[in-house]
């Protein structure tokens, strides 16, 4: 019943291909002839590893899990923008009637030092990984605490803090910044925690810890350019980039945590 | 030498502690046996996924002092499937104040599986579920709120209270987040040793006990050797056993499937979960299918023509009195709520009878015409905004206007791993939560309560039952094992055979891992899928064992043993094909409907599943016997004490 169902259309693909880590690599141009508009970008690249095999080529590695855009695992430069030119959208969430009949589609991986390159389209994100590890959390344990209504937030804060929570941590926002920041990643934790009040105890310790953690692994720095809110796919603000930069501003000066910078696990 | 596969000698013992069911749980915690917090830091823990019973697990055993190794698949722990789980998590909080307890989600969740689970399990998940939420809490996980403040609450299939708890509908991916979190606090503390990309191949035991694993290394293809005093797999599901389902890519059954051809005793492999309300299917290009959640179906009303000759129709031409509501005809007191079984039968019933609706006319509408003249637009945006945004992505029809189709698909399975009341599989020390064992959900489960198993089996189970058994064999664990154990040697060289062997047919064959899989995942759906029948699954054995034979002579696979999904999926589809065989002796052998598992002999004068309690009311865990060979089945007797049988009516 949708418009296009049956229809077909040809692709030109320029794919970047890399043995390994520190082999050199390479674009690629590949053509595929019949694909259906209403397939998705990732069932296109499917076809296209089934031809190379039965053409006993080694197929294109890229990662993809839910398919469906929540776990963050497809990473994909399309056509100059990290998931493509739908905004919005993960690279799974794309579908090939965003695309010209015969038109040339270029696909690279995240390109930022932070993230190095595994194989072809697959880079490792693992410094994500790191900058959570470093306050990312409420530090609440496993255990009985207080019943869950006995801590009223009003709805407004509780919507915000979800809409910061929403982060699916998949790169977008380092790959689409000139600078390869990874604020955006960051303040999305950053925010969620200092709206709610299960994560005002360790508030200072927590943004100082993970702004310190996210400058060691090479990310860079953010200089207002908004590209990483546009490519976003679940269309996290930029205002929590400020949120980060004050809640940073005020730990940094506030004696009481600089005083604790000297004790076993306080500080960066 | 040969390594240990541990037959099956004894008889299946449920663990289950004597008592009221109301006390068991505190009978066992309070006669556990523990072990001191100095020796604590003695002991190590493997841990396998990191989903929402893995990171649970994972976070909670570290935070009591335990060194914690957590294995995942992807990149990140944050990754692991139950991300994906979009409704809510159900607890017996009662703050709607409409007569929930923990006796009444004990007892839903029983009829909801049609009176196939272990009571005294269940119990316990639905004690244990106000703790569940109290934990999120408390982590930041931001639920939806009242304006009050307050928490909110939704409805679910085959519940008349309202007891789950949502945050948008992006309710895993908040609750696998936090758990993540807790996770990563332990890992900057030094208790938990991360490996990510890492996927386990078998299970190493030594003396009868599991003391390891073997893992392929992902992203660089080496083969590695892990010890530790207990293992947990925590792996999820085996639903894309049918090739297309909403599970994701990776999920797989490989992880418990090798700890089954060890030894550990496989439950209840036939009941399967077919989800009423996912995108339908389009074409033969798909990869997996997209679940449009069931908390929809709170305000969506489902509907076919009720003449074949409407159903090509534009629907909203189609009048009120031509439209066939057939949940709210045929179930009144649940109506578009009636669990996920029947539901999902019921679609099917419509479209066999040839009143399905796009172009496959494999489809029913899910329609919110109503509730948005009721409630307005901003009102159902604001619930369900998401999901109509996804589904007009994949559909390009915008659902605000049209009424969704849907039909059902595969979405989660109720087997799994058999284990006692401790969560321990018949291998000793090794455990299994969450959606890889068999445990909570009978023969089907209820929305919203995969969520609350797998929190239950990982943050307020596992913590108890694995230091139970850590203080029980502290003198035999306390002599460390290392890596250099020949039952590690032997279980390494296994598993590198077992690769090579794929890499040395994959050069000369003509079919890719992903064409026997889709193959494969065919059969399955038609002949062990929404119906069974003896005839059926005869074919389908017989179909499976030519797609075996297909796997081991004719695959084609090119790349190197390093980092490479195609020879990623060829080892999980070589397990997905011994799997499917036991799916369908299993479906074979209970020759009665419950639940899921609709066998077409066995069915009430008007079409509803017929059990058969005098002769089925048991667990079924089947042994292995080696590949392309029938399984032996154990019978584990199920014994209700607090319910009275009866038949499972949502009329």
């Amino acid at each position: 019943m949708s418009a296009s169902n049956s229809k077909t259309m040809n692709v030109r693909l320029k794919i970047w291909r890399q043995e390994g880590p520190s082999a050199p690599g390479a674009f690629e141009e590949y053509s595929l002839s019949g694909i259906l508009v209403d397939m998705s970008f990732l069932e296109m690249l499917d076809t296209l590893n089934e031809k190379l095999i039965h053409e006993g080529k080694r197929p294109v590695e890229f990662e993809s899990d839910c398919r469906e855009g929540i776990c963050g695992t497809c990473s994909l430069m399309v056509q100059g923008q990290a998931h493509g030119p739908v905004r919005g959208a993960t690279t799974c969430q794309l579908y090939m009637r965003s695309f010209q009949d015969g038109e040339l589609i270029t696909i690279e991986p995240w390109r930022a030092k932070a993230f190095p390159i595994l194989r072809d389209l697959i880079t490792d994100r693992r410094a994500f990984d790191r900058i959570q590890m470093a306050g990312g959390y409420t530090g609440a344990k496993t255990g009985p605490h207080a019943d869950a209504n006995a801590i009223l937030i009003p709805k407004d804060i509780a919507d915000r803090a979800m809409d910061a929570a929403a982060c699916i941590g998949c790169g977008a926002c380092v790959a689409a910044c000139p600078n390869a920041s990874a604020s955006l990643f960051t303040s999305a934790k950053v925010t969620q925690f200092a709206l709610l009040p299960q994560g005002h105890a360790d508030r200072k310790r927590r943004v100082i810890r993970m702004v310190d953690q996210m400058d060691k692994e090479g990310f860079g720095s953010c200089s207002n350019l908004q590209e990483c809110e546009a490519a976003c796919p679940k269309k996290i603000s930029i205002q929590n980039i400020a949120i980060m930069k004050q809640e940073y501003l005020k730990a940094a000066i506030s004696a009481d945590f600089r005083a604790g910078l000297g004790s076993a696990d306080g500080g960066a | 030498m040969s390594i240990e596969n541990i037959p099956f000698l004894g008889k299946l013992d449920s663990g289950v502690p004597a008592g009221p069911l109301e006390k068991k749980w505190d009978s066992y915690k309070a006669n556990m046996k523990l072990v001191n917090p100095a020796n604590k830091r003695k002991y190590s823990v493997i841990v396998v996924g990191t989903g929402l019973a893995g990171g649970a697990a994972a976070a909670s055993l570290a935070e009591l002092g335990y060194n914690v190794k957590s294995f995942c698949t992807h990149d990140s722990a944050r990754r692991a499937h139950s991300i994906a789980a979009q409704g809510g998590i159900n607890a017996a909080k009662s703050y709607p104040n409409d007569g929930d307890s923990a006796w009444r989600l004990f007892y839903d969740t029983i009829k909801g599986g049609d009176y196939r689970a272990r009571e005294a399990n269940v119990y316990r998940l639905a004690q244990n579920s106000t703790s569940i939420i109290d934990q999120c809490v408390a982590q930041g996980v931001p639920f939806a709120r009242e304006y009050s403040g307050e928490l909110a609450n939704r409805s679910f299939g085959g519940a008349q209270v309202s007891r789950t708890f949502y945050a948008r509908g992006q309710t895993g991916q908040q609750l696998l987040l936090g758990a993540y979190s807790a996770l990563m606090k332990e890992v900057d503390k030094g208790k938990v040793t991360l490996y990510p990309y890492r996927e386990m191949l078998d299970v190493v035991m030594v003396d009868g006990k599991a003391r390891g694993i073997i893992t392929r290394n992902l992203s660089t293809g080496e083969i590695e050797r892990h010890a530790a005093d207990a293992v947990v797999l925590a792996t999820g599901g085996y639903g894309r056993v049918y090739f297309l389902s909403t599970n994701a890519m990776n999920s797989n059954v490989t992880a418990i499937w090798r700890a089954h051809k060890r030894g550990a005793l496989f439950g209840n492999p036939c009941y399967v979960q077919i989800h009423p309300t996912c995108i339908p299917v389009s074409g033969n290009h798909q990869a997996k299918l997209t679940l449009m959640s069931e908390s929809l179906r709170n305000d969506g009303r489902v509907w076919v023509p009720k003449k074949k000759e409407d159903c090509k129709k534009d629907p909203s031409l189609i009048p009120e009195e031509d439209r066939d509501y057939y949940l709210e005809r045929k179930y009144p007191s649940f109506g578009n709520l009636a669990p996920r079984d029947i539901s999902s039968r019921a679609a099917k019933e419509c479209c066999d009878e040839g009143r399905g609706v796009g172009e496959s006319g494999l489809a029913v509408y899910l329609d919110f015409r109503d509730a948005i003249k009721r409630d307005g637009e901003p009102a159902i945006r604001e619930r369900y905004g998401n999901l109509f945004d996804m589904y007009h992505e994949i559909t390009n029809e915008n659902p605000y206007k049209t009424p969704m189709r849907i039909y059902p698909a595969v979405h989660y399975t109720m087997g799994g791993l058999w284990v006692d009341y401790s969560l321990q599989t018949t291998l000793p020390g090794l455990f299994a939560a969450g959606e890889a064992n068999f445990s909570d959900h009978g023969a089907n489960r209820l929305g919203a309560s995969a969520l609350m198993q797998g929190l239950s089996d990982g943050y307020f189970v596992l913590p108890f039952t694995v230091t139970n058994y850590l203080g029980t064999h502290a003198t035999e664990l306390l002599k460390k094992v290392d890596t250099q154990h020949p039952a590690f040697e032997s279980a390494e060289k296994e598993v590198r055979a077992g690769i090579q062997k794929i890499l040395e047919v994959g050069k000369k064959g003509s079919r890719t891992p992903t064409e026997i899989f889709r193959d494969l995942g065919k059969v399955v759906w038609e002949k062990i899928g929404m119906a069974r029948s003896e005839k059926g699954l005869n074919e389908a054995i017989a179909e499976i064992k030519k797609l075996q034979n297909d796997f081991d002579t004719n695959l084609k696979l090119t790349g190197d043993d390093k980092l490479n999904k195609n020879l990623e999926t060829a080892g999980r589809v070589a397990d997905f094909l011994e799997l499917a065989h036991l799916m369908a002796q299993d479906a074979l052998d209970r020759k009665e409907s419950c639940g899921g598992h609709f066998r077409l002999e066995s069915q009430t004068p008007d079409g509803e599943a017929q059990r058969n309690d005098d002769e089925y009311a048991y667990v079924a865990a089947w042994e292995y016997k080696g590949r392309g060979k029938d399984s032996i089945v154990h019978k584990e007797p199920l014994v209700y004490e607090n319910v009275k049988l009866s038949v499972r009516s949502y009329k």
